[in-house]
């Protein structure tokens, strides 16, 4: 290790952080950059299943707030994609070339946003426990070494904290509504369920989670985060009346965690991997389309100017 | 103010039955084109004009909610039931907003004219006789001035950027025409508004308004005015739609209809 990175990594072991003007070792703004753009993309993609749900919101109120909320997740993928535009500058990459990544497939998203979303339970689920999850994996990045990206967060974790409210207040309602709304929100529950515990990423530590552990560019491994989320949501669901579809749930109080069946890893592994979701090809295929058949407006708005006076 | 108020209404059902159709003009057109707005959602060319637009969506069907609410405060029922338990027929939004977004180009241009008439119709309102109406118009126009700014200037810079962006304008621009004639209908009780002074501006003074800035706007970016606007057959305002309608109130309705009267 040169001189330098060695200075870099006992800065950020005592807590210092990182600017975007400052030096840093290629393997960190790689790293960066992978997690942040995924994070970014992520954002944007996560747009899709509820899209399919804003024009249908079922009264006043609830439209409002669902194009309020998935407005700020597009905002948040804005915000992050231009946090990774400054570190990917350097390496010669646009914000065409961060957006395109989605569609052909260089950049990943999480497994959650592969899902369909088929019923408006779905929709108050993904709010309230998709959300969740997501809270709880970005307010352990707050402390992350890089601090744009902590900045950003900062806001992120404030705003989602009412994207979960937003959610469970669509799940009360149903949850204490009629048999059919009940039932909805029970198949919703059963849907989600396996997806949300993947959510958080495989139990070991892989070599990459190793280095952004290395760099604290994280703090916490995904079984903690994953434990975490456990936690906070298993008493609430219960607390409805609600059956989590995983008969060998049950909180260890010797090892003080829970126990939990698998998620199926292969399965989700692939739909990641392999963009071999339900909805992966149809959502990407959409963003291409934005992207693509709509360069002219970029390009004229590039080109325009506005008429003098 | 309130007293004017009561005083109006006691004055007679005529006077009520005006206001109640107006409002739900108002609010139709804003539902409507709140609801076609929203549907750009993650569809916009650039992430930035995803968060403009969605802005823009939200605004549109919180005064849709203003104006549900005053009809409600009359007597008309729930704000969510007449959003989504009326009949097409009974709906009032103009034939243009219902129209399918169509292509960026026809989406902007569509937006920049509907502002623009929104913005005489509101000015039209901000005297009113009825208070609450006076009210709320105030605080709308605030919000409507940079929906306005943000048109306008996007319709500037795509039909002055020459190449497709300029064929796809005039495209529009031809396609929206035959569509303004039921903008400018504001109905059966235009009489009775300007009478009890609810409105200070008919649908023919707003339109020539309109027509003024559209002129210019357009000769700004060396467009040729279109000619006169075709009157239309059909007039959304007095429930009479385009086919475009019925799927939109498809979608808007389709959660509220498994059980309209559970709580959702």
């Amino acid at each position: 290790m040169d001189h330098r990175t060695e200075e870099f990594v006992e800065r950020i072991r005592r807590g210092g952080k990182v600017e975007a003007t400052d030096w840093m070792p290629d393997e960190y703004r790689k790293l960066l950059i992978k997690l942040i753009h995924m994070h970014a993309v992520s954002e944007i993609m996560g747009a899709y299943p509820e899209k399919e749900w804003v024009p249908k919101a079922p009264t006043l109120r609830r439209k409002l707030a669902i194009m309020a909320k998935v407005q700020d997740e597009m905002g948040h993928g804005q915000l992050l994609l231009r946090v990774v535009e400054d570190l990917a500058a350097p390496l010669g990459k646009t914000r065409e070339d961060l957006i395109a990544d989605i569609y052909t497939g260089k950049v990943k998203f999480h497994n959650v946003f592969h899902m369909e979303a088929r019923t408006w339970a779905d929709a108050g689920v993904i709010g309230w426990l998709v959300d969740g999850a997501a809270i709880i994996n970005q307010a352990a990045l707050l402390e992350t070494s890089y601090a744009p990206y902590a900045r950003v967060l900062k806001r992120i974790c404030a705003e989602e904290s009412f994207h979960m409210q937003h959610g469970e207040n669509i799940i009360l309602a149903l949850a204490m509504g009629t048999k059919q709304q009940r039932q909805m929100l029970q198949e919703a529950l059963n849907y989600w369920w396996e997806s949300l515990l993947f959510f958080f990423g495989p139990k070991e530590v892989t070599p990459a989670a190793e280095r952004m552990l290395y760099y604290r560019i994280r703090t916490k491994t995904n079984e903690e985060l994953r434990q975490k989320f456990l936690d906070k949501y298993v008493p609430r669901i219960q607390s409805l009346g609600l059956t989590i579809p995983d008969e060998q749930l049950r909180y260890d109080r010797e090892r003080k965690a829970w126990v939990y069946s698998e998620p199926d890893w292969d399965k989700f592994g692939r739909i990641v991997r392999e963009n071999r979701g339900p909805k992966s090809r149809e959502r990407m295929e959409l963003r291409r389309s934005a992207h693509e058949e709509q360069r002219w407006v970029r390009e004229a708005m590039a080109r325009s100017h506005l008429p003098a006076g | 103010m309130k007293m004017e108020q009561d005083t109006r209404i006691t004055d007679g059902q005529k006077f009520e039955t005006a206001l109640k159709y107006w409002l739900a003009c108002l609010a139709d057109d804003e539902l409507t084109l709140g609801h076609r707005d929203s549907e750009w959602l993650g569809l916009c060319p650039d992430i930035e004009g995803d968060v403009a637009f969605s802005s823009i969506a939200q605004d549109e069907v919180g005064h849709a909610v203003f104006y549900f609410d005053l009809l409600h405060q009359l007597g008309e029922g729930d704000p969510d039931r007449l959003a989504f338990s009326r009949d097409q027929h009974l709906r009032r939004n103009a034939i243009l907003l219902e129209r399918p977004n169509g292509d960026w180009a026809y989406s902007i241009l569509r937006h920049y004219f509907y502002d623009l008439f929104d913005d005489l119709r509101l000015q039209s309102m901000e005297s009113s006789s009825y208070a609450p109406l006076r009210q709320g118009t105030q605080k709308i126009r605030r919000e409507e001035y940079y929906h306005l700014l943000h048109m306008k200037t996007l319709f500037s810079r795509l039909g002055s950027a020459g190449g497709q962006a300029r064929e796809r304008m005039e495209e529009a621009l031809l396609k929206v025409w035959p569509d303004l004639g039921d903008l400018f209908d504001f109905g059966p009780y235009e009489k009775e508004l300007l009478e009890f002074g609810i409105i200070s501006l008919s649908g023919s003074e707003v339109r020539r308004r309109w027509e003024e800035q559209v002129r210019d706007a357009l000769l700004s970016i060396g467009f040729e005015w279109p000619g006169e606007i075709p009157s239309s057959s059909r007039s959304g305002r007095r429930g009479e739609h385009s086919s475009d309608l019925q799927p939109l109130l498809d979608t808007l309705c389709e959660v509220y209809a498994i059980d309209s009267n559970a709580r959702w």
